[in-house]
């Protein structure tokens, strides 16, 4: 035990009295960098929440042209590599770096084969003519059992926007369910990447052997932003994906 | 290092180490959830489908929260920390739904 005390006072720098004081610091400080997150992905949700009230049925109609097996893959995943990340900061815990190594990777490839599925349903949208702008163009489909069109005349300022063109507006409001999707899962995506390139470092460092069973804040820290992007997902899933399956 | 070491750091944020079958059982926990989540989209819950798939999210997101973040043997400042940004999540939500649903609520002339 004297040992280990002493392997501890070298893992913390010099303003933390100790190695768990050090340790609270850095989580604390993580969290507090992940509320600014919660907030900015929260911007993103409050739009999805003020245009999914205001166009119910284009929404739902939207969501119908997402593929729901791709994304529920894709769920399956990204928990999957929240699970490989879990195991990677307790074999950082325990000190085990073959271990630390293997889940860093297996976690990195779980991460890898996320974008790669994206990568394959954002192409689809692209062949689909889903993708906001001039040439958007959502295939007629018959609406959804109980969905009508004309509920999405309740537009902000109840300006009603049905009559004439039911479908011209359909198709306008689409395009406001692809922006966003575009936009969260893109937001998403982007976080992944940045994930990656942290995941990457840490297994470099964790192949040279730097950290340790006193020090392995890195692994525990990426832990918890691999772990925040995850939770996103499993928010985006369902409110994306999975609006008026039923009909 | 042991929590039970006499060291007056102890009473920041010892480490806790989470064992790995409990990490196995949030996982699985959590593909149940996403099973549940699709299966209950594809039923005609009226109303509630949204209800259900919102509470589904928010289970799986506290499971991941309490045990792969660890935050359930975190301090009480963390804890803070975290129910502060769900509130300030809250009023941004709130604030601005209570604006775009009332809008119509009185009749102003010439709109």
């Amino acid at each position: 035990m004297q040992a280990d005390v002493h392997a501890a006072t070298a893992a913390h720098a010099h303003q933390f009295e100790d190695a768990a004081q050090q340790r609270e610091a850095v989580t604390l400080g993580m969290w507090a960098f992940l509320v600014t997150e919660i907030l900015f992905f929260g911007g993103l949700f409050t739009a999805y929440t003020l245009y999914r009230w205001s166009f119910p049925a284009a929404f739902a109609l939207s969501s119908h042209h997402l593929d729901v097996v791709l994304g529920g893959v894709n769920t399956v995943v990204l928990i999957c590599s929240s699970l490989t990340m879990a195991m990677a900061v307790h074999a950082a815990q325990i000190g085990r770096r073959r271990g630390l190594v293997a889940f860093l990777l297996l976690t990195l490839l779980l991460g890898g084969a996320f974008l790669g599925i994206k990568a394959v349903e954002y192409h689809h949208k692209y062949t689909e003519h889903l993708i906001p702008g001039h040439s958007f163009r959502m295939a007629p489909e018959a609406l959804p059992a109980g969905v009508d069109p004309a509920s999405d005349a309740i537009i902000a300022g109840g300006v009603p926007s049905v009559n004439p063109g039911v479908a011209a507006d359909l198709q306008r409001h689409a395009q406001i369910f692809f922006s966003l999707y575009f936009a969260m899962t893109g937001m998403h995506a982007l976080h992944m990447i940045v994930g990656l390139g942290l995941l990457t470092w840490l297994l470099l460092a964790a192949r040279g052997g730097r950290f340790t069973r006193e020090y392995n804040s890195p692994v525990e820290i990426v832990g918890l932003y691999w772990h925040f992007v995850d939770i996103v997902w499993i928010f985006l899933f369902p409110l994306l994906y999975l609006i008026g399956r039923h009909a | 290092m042991k929590s039970e070491h006499p060291s007056p750091s102890h009473n920041l944020i010892s480490e806790h180490i989470v064992p790995p079958r409990v990490y196995f059982a949030i996982f699985a926990s959590l593909m149940v959830l996403t099973a549940a989540t699709v299966a209950a989209a594809f039923m005609d819950l009226g109303p509630f489908n949204l209800a259900v798939a919102l509470v589904i999210a928010t289970i799986k997101a506290t499971l991941v929260v309490l045990y792969f973040m660890h935050v359930r043997y975190n301090p009480k400042l963390v804890w803070l920390a975290i129910a502060l940004a769900v509130s300030w999540l809250g009023v941004l939500v709130v604030v601005t739904m209570s604006d775009y649903l009332s809008r119509t609520w009185l009749p102003f002339p010439g709109k």
